[in-house]
């Protein structure tokens, strides 16, 4: 007697279930076109394209200034280190000498934004996993961060603090004292953390072994970022390139091995923790000097092709500018970490549970408009 | 209708005060009344217990998460989930043309009546019980399994995928832990020698049964608090919802009141759990070392405080624990809790037959 399904009469057949663009699991709109058997992934298709702002296209139209501000609307967690990136590729090209005192700032706010960055990431992935807790935690302490940069720049969110040449304005006179306050704050609340979520024995069961990504298919899918060190592969552009003040600090380069959701997810809480490293050690001393270069009101790179790259909180960002001598870029083009990291959720995802596809999607920390753009 | 138990005062008064306005030869009449006057009481008491559960849910939340929760619409937020019922009530139902109508509109009213039902055999004190029937611990068993039915002709008949998912989750997620429920209230059932809710108080009377059972019920009380928040489908057992995962899962295409029934239910359901829970593990409305016995009516605090202090618990859990996902969720049940339970019982036993409970 068969007793097995395969061969009794009971048919079981895939269906497809349409996730996004409106799911709270994607953060934004992302639309993934599943294709079930039963709980288990069969295939993940993104549908993307549906924040498309054209900022590339944008770009063309606008002066060098002016594209630093688009960069904000990218991947908006990291939008200082976004700016950054346009900066140097335009600073480069015009061989420009920023003062040390731009690259220290430029450094600090970079990790401070890089842990912001960190935090949110952190509160939504237990909410992804049903802690919902661990959302106003992280919300907590990014707060602090957004008040520092709300004192010294104006903005929040989309700071624009960066310009060709240097930054818009000094820094606040709080800023240091502030920033050293939040260090200490930081530095007991980041072992909550681990309290909360790392430890918890359901949270490790759902992450360990769980979309399992080699060395190889990281690099063979271009992945950058905590994603790719999650799984051994050394790419960090401050370690490997290091641009603003990185060569003057020391930090270690968080590499885990396992490859799994839980080896990314402790990439980045370890990625926190050298972030306070490098802030501390450059914090005490900003070099004196002015917040900017002059720069000509009307910048016009040099005829030929510039590309820089970046480590945002997500991965490495490249800015590749075709110029032919006039004020405005031929073409430029964003090498954004989102959309090389999702092109292997499906590899990652398929064979596991719905539940599994939320939680390795967590980890690979995707800005939807950062992928879009 | 003499077969009716009306041994308890409340219903007792109700009866005669039927009987009073009432003319003569309308005993029945008086009967029928009778539990139609108390129904309503319960209908009105649970409505508003229930929405002070959510009440009290968004409050615990805001304590876990460090905000201050509803804090605009009354003093200190009472009257917030009034205004919300209200809201709910005047909202347009809408539903999907291709749902099947008739299961659509039946999902709801199968799991809030299943609810309500289930309240009718608590005692609250001595004289505050509505129904005392001798298998009162089968009955609750058996009507909690049925509010599932409801949920799965929501989830079926609302002709949506993710309600799909979440209604078949919960169907495998309630028969696994029924189980576990069952068998650890069974563990208990092994002291008391009853299923009737008022006796198990009874034997309470010489320590409650957590104590006198010792090491046995300490452990039942765990299975039976780990599958209680699974059956009520409460994170981290909330796969029916799992919000990151299905949307809102079963409920997905349901709007206004047909969505508070849900709601309402799942809030009811929790209260019922821990009120078993208090019922047979914590002395019901028993006071401990019987320091208020000389007044009665504290008992309906005493039962209320435990049963709030349990729903605190499962609030703790709901708000600190990530969510299972679905195969160890099963895992759990099945290689775990329903070993560890029948071992338990055959320990209960062994106590038992020994006479080693412990009874002041």
């Amino acid at each position: 007697m068969d007793t097995t399904i395969e061969n009794s009469n009971l048919k079981s057949e895939e269906y497809f279930i349409n996730m996004g663009p409106q799911h709270p699991a994607t953060h934004g709109v992302l639309r993934l076109l599943l294709t079930i058997d039963g709980e288990i992934i069969k295939k993940v298709e993104p549908d993307l394209g549906y924040i498309h702002r054209s900022i590339e296209k944008m770009s063309e139209r606008d002066s060098y200034q002016q594209i630093v501000h688009l960069t904000d609307r990218m991947d908006y967690l990291s939008s200082h280190i976004n700016n950054e990136a346009v900066c140097l590729t335009v600073e480069n090209a015009l061989q420009l000498e920023v003062p040390e005192r731009v690259k220290v700032i430029r450094t600090i706010i970079s990790e401070l934004t890089r842990i912001a960055s960190h935090c949110l990431w952190w509160g939504v992935m237990g909410m992804d996993v049903g802690a919902l807790t661990s959302y106003f935690y992280g919300f907590r302490d990014r707060e602090m961060i957004n008040d520092i940069f709300e004192e010294t720049c104006g903005a929040r969110l989309t700071m624009n603090y960066n310009l060709p040449g240097g930054l818009m304005y000094d820094i606040h006179p709080n800023f240091v004292k502030r920033t050293k306050d939040f260090i200490a704050h930081f530095k007991t609340k980041l072992p909550e953390y681990d309290r909360l979520l790392t430890g918890n024995v359901i949270f490790q069961k759902r992450m360990k072994g769980v979309g399992i990504l080699t060395k190889e298919d990281a690099i063979s899918f271009g992945a950058s970022g905590p994603v790719a060190r999650g799984s051994g592969y050394s790419c960090d552009v401050r370690k490997h390139h290091p641009y603003s003040a990185y060569k003057n600090v020391s930090f270690t380069e968080s590499l885990k091995t396992a490859g799994d959701s839980l080896a990314r997810y402790e990439v980045r809480i370890q990625e926190m923790w050298e972030s306070m490293s490098i802030i501390e050690q450059l914090i005490d001393n900003i070099p004196e000097g002015d917040y900017k270069v002059a720069t000509k009101a009307v910048i016009k790179l040099p005829k030929g092709e510039f590309y820089q790259k970046v480590e945002t909180a997500r991965g490495e960002l490249g800015v590749y500018i075709i110029s032919t001598g006039t004020k405005n870029p031929y073409r430029i083009k964003f090498r954004s970490p989102g959309l090389s990291n999702l092109s292997l959720l499906n590899h990652i995802a398929v064979g596991g549970k719905i539940g599994d596809l939320v939680a390795s999607m967590a980890t690979l920390d995707l800005v939807i408009p950062d992928i879009d753009r | 209708m003499n077969t009716m138990n009306f041994t308890l005062s409340t219903s007792t008064t109700i009866y005669e005060w039927l009987l009073g306005i009432l003319p003569e030869g309308w005993e029945n009449t008086a009967n029928i009344g009778t539990m139609i006057v108390i129904a309503l009481i319960y209908l009105a008491i649970f409505a508003v217990a229930g929405l002070y559960l959510v009440l009290l849910e968004r409050k615990v939340a805001a304590w876990f998460q460090l905000r201050l929760g509803p804090n605009r619409v009354g003093f200190w937020g009472l009257l917030q989930t009034m205004a919300d019922a209200l809201k709910l009530v005047s909202k347009e139902l809408t539903g999907t043309i291709k749902a099947d109508k008739f299961l659509y509109n039946l999902a709801p009213y199968f799991v809030i009546v299943t609810s309500l039902m289930a309240l009718s055999v608590f005692p609250f004190t001595q004289e505050f019980q509505a129904f005392d029937i001798n298998i009162g611990l089968f009955f609750l068993i058996a009507i909690s399994s049925i509010g599932v039915i409801g949920i799965l002709l929501g989830g079926w008949a609302s002709n949506n995928k993710f309600a799909l998912i979440g209604a078949m989750r919960s169907g495998v997620q309630t028969i696994s832990y029924e189980l576990s429920i069952g068998l650890s209230l069974v563990t208990m059932v092994l002291i008391t020698g009853s299923l009737q809710l008022s006796e198990i108080i009874e034997v309470q009377k010489n320590g409650w049964l957590i104590v006198q059972g010792h090491i046995p019920a300490v452990i039942a009380f765990m299975i039976y608090m780990i599958a209680g928040t699974a059956e009520t489908n409460r994170a981290p057992f909330d796969m029916v919802e799992a919000e990151s995962e299905l949307g809102a899962g079963f409920h997905t295409e349901y709007s206004g009141m047909k969505f508070a029934y849900f709601f309402l239910a799942e809030f009811i359901n929790m209260f019922i759990i821990a009120a078993i829970a208090t019922t047979v593990f914590f002395g019901g409305w028993l006071s401990p070392f019987g320091i208020t016995e000389s007044i009665p009516w504290l008992g309906v605090i005493w039962f209320i405080g435990k049963t709030f202090i349990l729903v605190f618990l499962m609030m703790w859990f709901r708000w600190t624990f990530p969510r299972l996902r679905v195969d160890q969720l099963l895992t759990l049940e099945w290689k775990y809790l329903l070993p560890l339970n029948l071992l338990n019982i055959v320990l209960m036993a062994v106590i038992v037959w020994l006479n080693l409970t412990i009874q002041f």
